[in-house]
């Protein structure tokens, strides 16, 4: 059947489906909004009460050519009435603002999925733009997809025309025109939107008309007029949650929060000091609003002052905090094998981008694993954490700071670029319930060396200047293991680096032994860490419906490693271990407990599909029956 | 408390500069200088990056912290940003100040934060066994230059008012009277106070400074500063700096001479950037300028740095995290 629309027929839109979530992706050029759109649709799920995961797709360049296919900035969300961990292998909605933001991701999209396109934009002289020698609208390019064509510009301009902007002006309003369309299709709330568009152009009563003018035409542009009769309604069931409050959280944000959670835990300031670094920037410039909770930034003039002034900060009793990418960190290394050396704590987070070199600034990867638990000279261990989603930087964050207090030592917090960027809903913490973080501070009655040590921890007392107790001198040249003082000593030597690495062992008689995330206690089991949480959540989870004798251990603690990691592996028969790298994780499993794994690696810049995972785990899982056999 | 005195300052640990090394006497004359000050040895902080000079703070008897090559400036903002009551000095060498930390340096003059910066000059990398420094001169023989350095020098003064700096001083290590106070000018000054010391090194260059520092030499080769005094030096005093408008140098004169008089000779004003420009690398033939030779006042980063953002926690986290867009399932 075929309807028309606008002098134009088109197929009658099937219903999106019995689905219980869906993919939509929305691209355009950076100029369009794209994110903001994204991000405003994200809000408006969770209040509808949707889990939900997202991923921002941003070009490298900062202003690329309108029109081209390497400015196409998009955004993909998956939400829906089930847990979702990942933003969607495949959309199965695609909202193209141009024609080369519809052709970089026809590729991606699922078969037969909805693609939603401003019509206007197809022009002769936009297709060249795109390297497009036909109209991919006419030339049978999207055949396999329902295709809705929307002269958005045109109906934005109209919709606006009674606030009087320019058409340039006018034009800027149809990423809320859509937005509106899009909320209609998937029944949810414009209420967010529209509180954000009063608060962000308050002042601005025109433009601010404008835009909400915008967003209910684009709504009720699908429901009323011309679209009910080729779009059904999507109603998409509620997610079961828990009677909790929750938000949507990306990760740099909740990293953020944690950080100032773990001050306020250990009852102690932050001094967090940096150096611009994409993907790391996000987490300064969320801890920048945050600065009256116990946390101060510092720009630095590079990386390796960020980290001098963070471990300064430390001497002088503020914890400090720096925080970079790759290569940044790899500046950093002198400095951090001070802090190891003064027993100095120091959280240094790794937000991890494609490598070597400069890489793949805007691309993500999981490759800086040895980086951080090999890359210093001498023998020089400390703990390594990684975080595993956006909500979880908060914990991963608390736990960072919690063993550098407690050990008195440098930390390592592993994420990455996907997550920095990732959104998800996130039940809300309550920080009552979690038990404060010790530190070595100086009681009124200590006194005597700084180097006296807690037995268990081994960590020695963090007094700082001020104390008229403790005056006392540091610095990195070996230091005798009782007074302290400058030691070229050899056996001195062998006893201080025997108690560096005890320290740094004695770690895992702090942490909570390692579970299983799902699945069974046999067979196969997929171990990983950091961001390949989620999608390998989902295919594990897919595969022990499929009736597969599979088990998902994620790990948070990487050095050291969990104590019981070892005794958990030992009663499964394979280890699959999934990366965004050439096989880190892997070594180090080998190195240090000695079992043979299987990997499974990707260095695209992208994330891990559910299907390539799921893929693997078909290649060595057993069907259950038969190991029930 | 009785006050204390330069010996409570010491350390119990042995000094380990070789014998007749200049720092002995700026390491006293530090010691010195906290004794006359009051100093409190809890609010003090020594921070120092690599070097024979950077193991000063190991000699003090307050707070101090020996670092990495090159970065103690960097350290030190930590410091004093963490707790900007500290009183805290950074000690340098000329390698580590200007060549590795030569960055460190420059942010922290621009920044003007309230730190001291002690910059022993021994025109050569002591430590390292004696290879030619960015100070040291054309033509010094060193175990990397053996046919004589050919690179240009930096004149740490210039560097230092070429990145802002609001306090350049400058001083020899045998001035053992004059140091103590110096020191503390450059403690009294609020923002980075920069002082360079001309440090020998009997070792690997020995005597570098003769021309300047020697007795026999001194009066005639150095010229002490004085905001508001007219520049004059020599043993009788008859010597002066005329300012020539034409090259826009400070030229020697003799008083009496060529119709010199006193009124001819250049006043010092520490305030003076431009004077400060000219003073701190005069050339052949001119005295070397010491004392204080600039001295402005500037917004101090520290203070800025904490005059905009809250002293203390202010917010809970627990409330923090409930603002927005919150879906309530309870
Ligand atoms: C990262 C690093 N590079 C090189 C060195 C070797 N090093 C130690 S001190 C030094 C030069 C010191 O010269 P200077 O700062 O002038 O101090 P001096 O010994 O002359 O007082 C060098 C090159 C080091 N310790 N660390
Ligand atoms: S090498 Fe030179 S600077 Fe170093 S201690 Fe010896 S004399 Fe002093
Ligand atoms: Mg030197």
């Amino acid at each position: 059947m075929r309807a028309s629309l606008f002098g134009q027929k088109i197929k009658v839109k099937q219903p999106l489906g019995t689905k219980t979530s869906h993919v939509v992706r929305f691209a355009g050029d950076s100029g369009d909004g794209i994110q903001l759109q994204g991000q405003q649709f994200t809000v408006a799920s969770a209040l509808a009460g949707h889990d939900l995961a997202t991923l921002p797709d941003f070009p490298a360049e900062i202003r690329a050519p309108a029109g081209t296919r390497y400015g196409v900035s998009a955004f993909q969300i998956q939400f829906g009435g089930e847990r979702i961990t990942t933003p969607g292998d495949a959309p199965d909605v695609l909202i193209a603002f141009n024609p080369a933001a519809l052709v970089v991701n026809l590729d991606t999209l699922a078969p037969h999925s909805l693609v939603v396109v401003d019509e206007s934009a197809f022009s002769a002289q936009r297709l060249k733009r795109a390297d497009l020698a036909s109209n991919p609208l006419d030339d049978g390019t999207l055949d396999h997809h329902e295709v809705v064509r929307i002269d958005i510009s045109h109906m934005t301009i109209e919709a606006v025309k009674p606030h009087g902007l320019g058409t340039k002006d006018s034009l800027r309003c149809k990423n809320f025109w859509a937005l509106g369309l899009v909320l209609w299709m998937f029944d949810q709330p414009r209420e967010p939107t529209q509180t954000w568009i009063k608060s962000k152009f308050g002042n601005n009563e025109q433009v601010r008309d404008a835009n909400l003018t915008a967003l209910d035409a684009g709504h009720a542009y699908g429901e009323t007029a011309e679209l009910s009769h080729i779009l059904d309604q999507e109603r998409i069931p509620e997610a079961p949650l828990d009677a909790v409050e929750y938000r949507t959280i990306t990760g740099a944000e909740s990293l953020a929060l944690g950080l100032v959670a773990a001050g306020e835990l250990a009852d102690t300031e932050l001094m967090f000091c940096s150096y611009p670094i994409t993907p790391a920037s996000s987490l300064l410039h969320n801890l920048v609003g945050l600065e009256d909770a116990g946390v101060a930034t510092f720009q630095a003039e590079d990386e390796i002052a960020a980290v001098c002034a963070a471990i300064g900060s430390s001497y002088a009793g503020k914890l400090g905090v720096t925080s970079s990418s790759g290569p940044g960190i790899a500046l950093k290394a002198e400095a951090i094998g001070l802090g190891v050396a003064t027993e100095l704590p120091l959280i240094v987070v790794n937000s991890q981008r494609a490598g070597p070199s400069t890489g793949m600034p805007t691309k993500t990867e999981q490759s800086d694993l040895y980086q951080a638990v090999y890359g210093r000279n001498g023998d020089t261990p400390l703990p390594v954490v990684a975080t595993r989603s956006p909500a979880d930087c908060f914990d991963a964050a608390i736990e960072a700071v919690r063993i550098a207090l407690r050990h008195m030592t440098p930390v390592i917090l592993l994420t990455d670029g996907y997550i920095a960027n990732a959104s998800e809903l996130w039940p809300l913490p309550d920080l009552e319930t979690y038990p404060d973080i010790e530190t070595r501070r100086p009681t009124t009655e200590d006194s005597g060396s700084v180097f006296q040590r807690n037995p268990a921890t081994l960590a020695r007392l963090w007094a700082a200047p001020g104390d008229e107790r403790f005056v006392h001198r540091i610095g990195g040249i070996e230091k005798d293991i009782d007074s302290g003082n400058i030691s070229y000593d050899a056996a001195n030597h062998q006893s201080m680096t025997n108690l560096r690495t005890g320290k740094i062992a004695s770690v895992a008689d702090f942490i909570d032994p390692q579970t299983i995330d799902q699945g069974h206690t046999s067979g196969l089991a997929v171990v990983a860490w950091g961001s390949t949480y989620g999608t390998i959540f989902k295919a594990v989870k897919d595969a022990l419906i499929a009736g597969l004798n599979v088990a998902h251990i994620h790990i948070r603690h990487i050095s050291p490693l969990p104590p019981n990691l070892a005794e958990l592996l030992a009663d499964f028969d394979t280890v699959l271990i999934p990366e965004l790298n050439n096989g880190q994780l892997a070594t180090l499993i080998r190195d240090r407990l000695c079992i043979p794994v299987q990997q499974l690696n990707k260095v695209t810049g992208q994330p891990l599909t559910v299907t390539e995972v799921r893929a693997a785990i078909e290649l060595y899982a057993t069907r259950q029956e038969q190991s029930a056999g | 408390m009785n006050a204390l005195t330069f010996k409570d300052f010491a350390t119990d640990q042995e000094v380990r500069w070789c014998p007749g090394c200049g720092d002995y006497a700026i390491l006293k004359s530090v010691q010195r200088a906290l004794a006359d000050d009051g100093a409190d040895p809890a609010n003090t902080v020594f921070v120092s990056g690599i070097g024979c000079s950077s193991r000063l703070p190991y000699y003090i008897e307050t707070y101090g912290f020996h670092t990495i090559h090159g970065r103690a400036p960097a350290f030190a903002t930590g410091v004093k940003l963490a707790n900007p009551e500290l009183d805290v000095w950074v000690v340098t060498g000329d390698g580590d100040g200007l060549s590795i930390g030569g960055n460190h340096l420059l942010h922290a003059l621009r920044r003007n934060i309230n730190l001291n910066v002690l910059l022993f000059n021994n025109e050569i990398y002591g430590l390292t066994k004696g290879q030619y420094s960015p100070t040291s001169r054309p033509g010094t023989n060193s175990p990397s230059s053996p046919a004589g350095s050919v690179e240009s020098p930096i004149a740490p003064g210039r560097f230092a008012l070429g990145a802002g700096a609001t306090f350049f001083a400058r001083c020899v290590d045998i001035d053992q009277k004059g140091m103590p106070g110096l020191f503390n000018a450059a403690k009294d000054h609020p923002g980075t106070a920069f002082v360079e010391i001309l440090q020998n090194c009997i070792v690997y260059n020995k005597d570098v400074f003769d021309d300047v520092v020697a007795k026999k030499n001194a009066p005639d080769n150095q010229i002490l500063v004085q905001h508001g005094k007219p520049l004059l030096y020599g043993k009788e005093n008859d010597k002066g700096l005329m300012l020539n408008t034409k090259t826009l140098q400070l030229e020697p004169v003799v008083l009496g001479t060529d119709g010199v008089s006193l009124n001819d000779i250049q006043v010092h004003d520490e305030t003076n950037p431009t004077l400060a420009q000219i003073l701190v690398d005069m050339g052949p033939g001119a005295p070397t300028a010491m004392g204080v030779i600039h001295r402005r006042t500037a917004p101090v980063f520290d203070q800025q740095f904490w005059g905009i953002r809250p002293k203390a926690r202010k917010q809970q986290v627990n409330s923090l995290l409930r603002t927005g867009n919150l879906l309530d399932r309870r």
